[in-house]
């Protein structure tokens, strides 16, 4: 072993309880950053899966417009108007060419045209109003995952039934309603039809379950009283879904309709996440500071007490570079070991909070362990470990001996 | 007979609290395997002049050569290099280090040097312990051991890499007479059997009129 580390070895040992204090110092801190930041990748794993159940990563839609001045011109009186909705129908023109368009482009993985509206679902008197959706049954299970919630009936019929629906959960049971059913609705343009249930899922979203449906892409269109190529929206999912809005702007331009990510559409939502991760990230960047500045502390002391040993050591030929390395050492050994109980620590953490059941649409608590974090975690304790050992060591480097001899 | 020490002209002010000469174009030399002691009032920069011998003061103006290398305007660790392979220090308080044991505290120098194996420093180190009679504390921690003790462990350690020179600041300063009258006959042995050059600081007469050639200081100056 090389003398700088021997003796960096002494004084870790010889200074054992203080050595014991920052190495739990360093523990601790590590094993909550790591809890604490993989929890925040659970919750955001989570939210994210059960949101992408109901909404795609982009849909393109015709927004609506609103009535513009009949004349624009500078030097012109303008002609007073009354700005209005301009009464167009949402309709998409030749959708299939820009399904076409989009499901040439790399990053998308499926794209699915649909028919949204509004609906009510007639019970005798009564009235549920509601959402159906009509869309190509399979394109449909590969973008939302339906066949995955679905407690009763087959997703797959809504291909095979030409009128056939599918209901969430909370319609079923407050309509009484079970598969093979009959089920009347009447669109938002007045269209009554009555449709056969051939299945019902959950999402465990009670808004989603209480009034969404699901109708076949040609049902939709009829409720609409619109021809066969009438589509509201395109939904497009990528391979990745953080990437959604850097193709936003792209594909407005493009297709010269709204193209709308998923966090542009529900910015509440993404604001309510990004708050939680600020708050996650300084909460427990913090404790890694502050067991920084333990070990900060006690090498200050060590390097105070050892002054002596230090001018002793430069006197017969250490160089400053050796002290530096010296006290380095002692405190990336208090840094390594806090780092590796900590990551032991957070992997108990996580395994014991795998297992506790929270309940609601969330089941058992959302954490796993996450490499990526536990990586960032070790790379960041290390360096605050490393920095709370240099700072004092580069001190202790500058002692000039002869001060300290001739007292 | 070489000249193992030279110094030309030096001079050293202090400014703090205000600029004074604390030494006055010192030039003299040092020739190999001779018993050198510095002796003069408190003040006359006898001690200071030491520091400046030993290479940790660089601030000074003139010129120091140690085994004809000029040390002046090196740097610091060049000069660190330089103390670790030629010099060894006494000084008047042992300076050991408390945590390690008394073979540990004589090997660190010649373990920094790194041109011996490890086993073959502990060897010599063994060897210069039992020459000084301390082979039966080796292994107890430095702090166990009596001031005497302690002080003839710092002279094992000043001797470990067989330095050209030994600087001594008040080596006895600490001691009773009869441990001193031991240091004194260590350090002379040394001068004679194996030629090492020895400069020591002293306040101590009987010590000083001893060895070979005394130095007086007076005001920063060396008195003829």
């Amino acid at each position: 072993m090389n003398i700088n580390s021997d003796i960096a070895k002494t004084y870790t040992v010889s200074g054992r309880k203080q050595t014991m204090v920052a190495i739990l110092g360093v523990l601790l801190g590590m094993a909550v950053y790591m809890f604490m930041n993989s929890m925040n990748e659970g919750f955001n794993r989570t939210s994210n899966e059960s949101f992408f159940k109901s909404t795609p990563h982009l849909r393109v839609y015709s927004d609506d417009k609103i009535s513009a001045p009949l004349q624009e011109l500078s030097d012109a009186e303008m002609i007073i108007i009354n700005p209005k909705i301009v009464p167009n129908t949402a309709k998409i023109n030749d959708p299939q060419a820009i399904a076409n368009v989009l499901m040439k482009q790399s990053e998308v993985k499926v794209v699915v045209p649909q028919v949204a509206m509004n609906v009510f679902y007639n019970n005798g008197k009564s009235q549920i109003s509601g959402k159906t959706v009509g869309f190509e049954p399979a394109k449909g299970n590969e973008m939302f995952n339906i066949k995955s919630f679905m407690v009763q009936g087959d997703f797959d019929n809504l291909s095979s039934v030409s009128n056939g629906i599918v209901i969430g959960a909370g319609i079923a049971a407050k309509m009484n309603l079970e598969t093979g059913d009959n089920l009347s609705i009447t669109s938002s343009r007045g269209v009554n039809r009555v449709l056969k249930i051939v299945g019902i899922f959950q999402t465990n979203n009670s808004v989603e379950d209480k009034t969404k449906s699901y109708v076949s892409l040609s049902t939709a269109q009829q409720l609409m009283k619109e021809s066969n190529a009438f589509v509201s929206d395109i939904n497009v999912n990528f391979f990745e879904f953080n990437k959604a809005k850097d193709f936003a702007a792209k594909y407005s331009d493009m297709f010269g309709y709204k193209a709308e990510d998923w966090q542009a559409a529900n910015e509440s939502y993404m604001a309510a996440s990004r708050m939680r991760a600020i708050v996650i990230t300084f909460v427990s960047l913090t404790l890694l500071l502050v067991s920084g500045f333990g070990i900060y502390n006690i090498l200050n002391m060590t390097v105070s007490q050892k002054i002596n040993d230090i001018a002793i050591l430069k006197a017969m030929g250490f160089r400053g570079n050796d002290v530096v390395r010296i006290f380095v050492t002692q405190a990336m050994t208090v840094g390594v070991i806090g780092v590796a109980l900590g990551i032991t620590l957070a992997i108990v953490l996580i395994n014991i909070m795998k297992h506790v059941y929270v309940g609601g649409d969330i089941g058992y608590f959302p954490i796993r362990f996450e490499p990526m974090i536990f990586l960032r975690g070790t790379i960041i304790g290390l360096f605050i470990t490393f920095m709370a050992g240099y700072i004092p060591a580069r001190k202790a480097a500058r002692v000039d001996p002869v001060s300290i001899f001739r007292k | 007979m070489m000249n193992v020490l030279s110094v030309n002209n030096i001079r050293k002010s202090f400014y703090d609290p205000i600029e004074f000469e604390v030494l006055k174009s010192i030039s003299f030399d040092v020739k190999r395997g001779e018993f050198l002691t510095l002796v003069g009032k408190s003040g006359s920069g006898k001690s200071t002049l030491l520091y400046l011998l030993s290479t940790m003061d660089t601030d000074y103006k003139g010129e120091l050569l140690v085994d004809g290398e000029l040390l002046t305007g090196k740097s610091l660790d060049d000069l660190a290099r330089i103390r670790n392979e030629k010099i060894g220090f006494i000084f008047q308080f042992h300076y050991l280090l408390a945590e390690f044991t008394c073979l540990k505290n004589v090997m660190i120098p010649a373990l920094r040097l790194g041109k011996y194996s490890k086993e073959e420093i502990e060897f010599k180190a063994m060897q210069k312990l039992d020459a000084l009679g301390l082979a039966d504390q080796a292994l107890k921690p430095a702090s166990k051991l009596s001031g005497g003790q302690q002080q003839r462990v710092a002279i094992a350690r000043a001797l470990i890499n067989d330095p050209l020179i030994i600087m001594g600041d008040e080596p006895t300063g600490n001691l009773d007479t009869k441990n001193t009258d031991i240091v004194f006959n260590i350090l002379k042995d040394l001068t004679h059997t194996s030629g090492q050059t020895i400069i020591a600081v002293t306040h101590d007469m009987d010590f000083a009129r001893a060895s070979d050639r005394t130095i007086e200081m007076v005001d920063g100056k060396i008195r003829d």
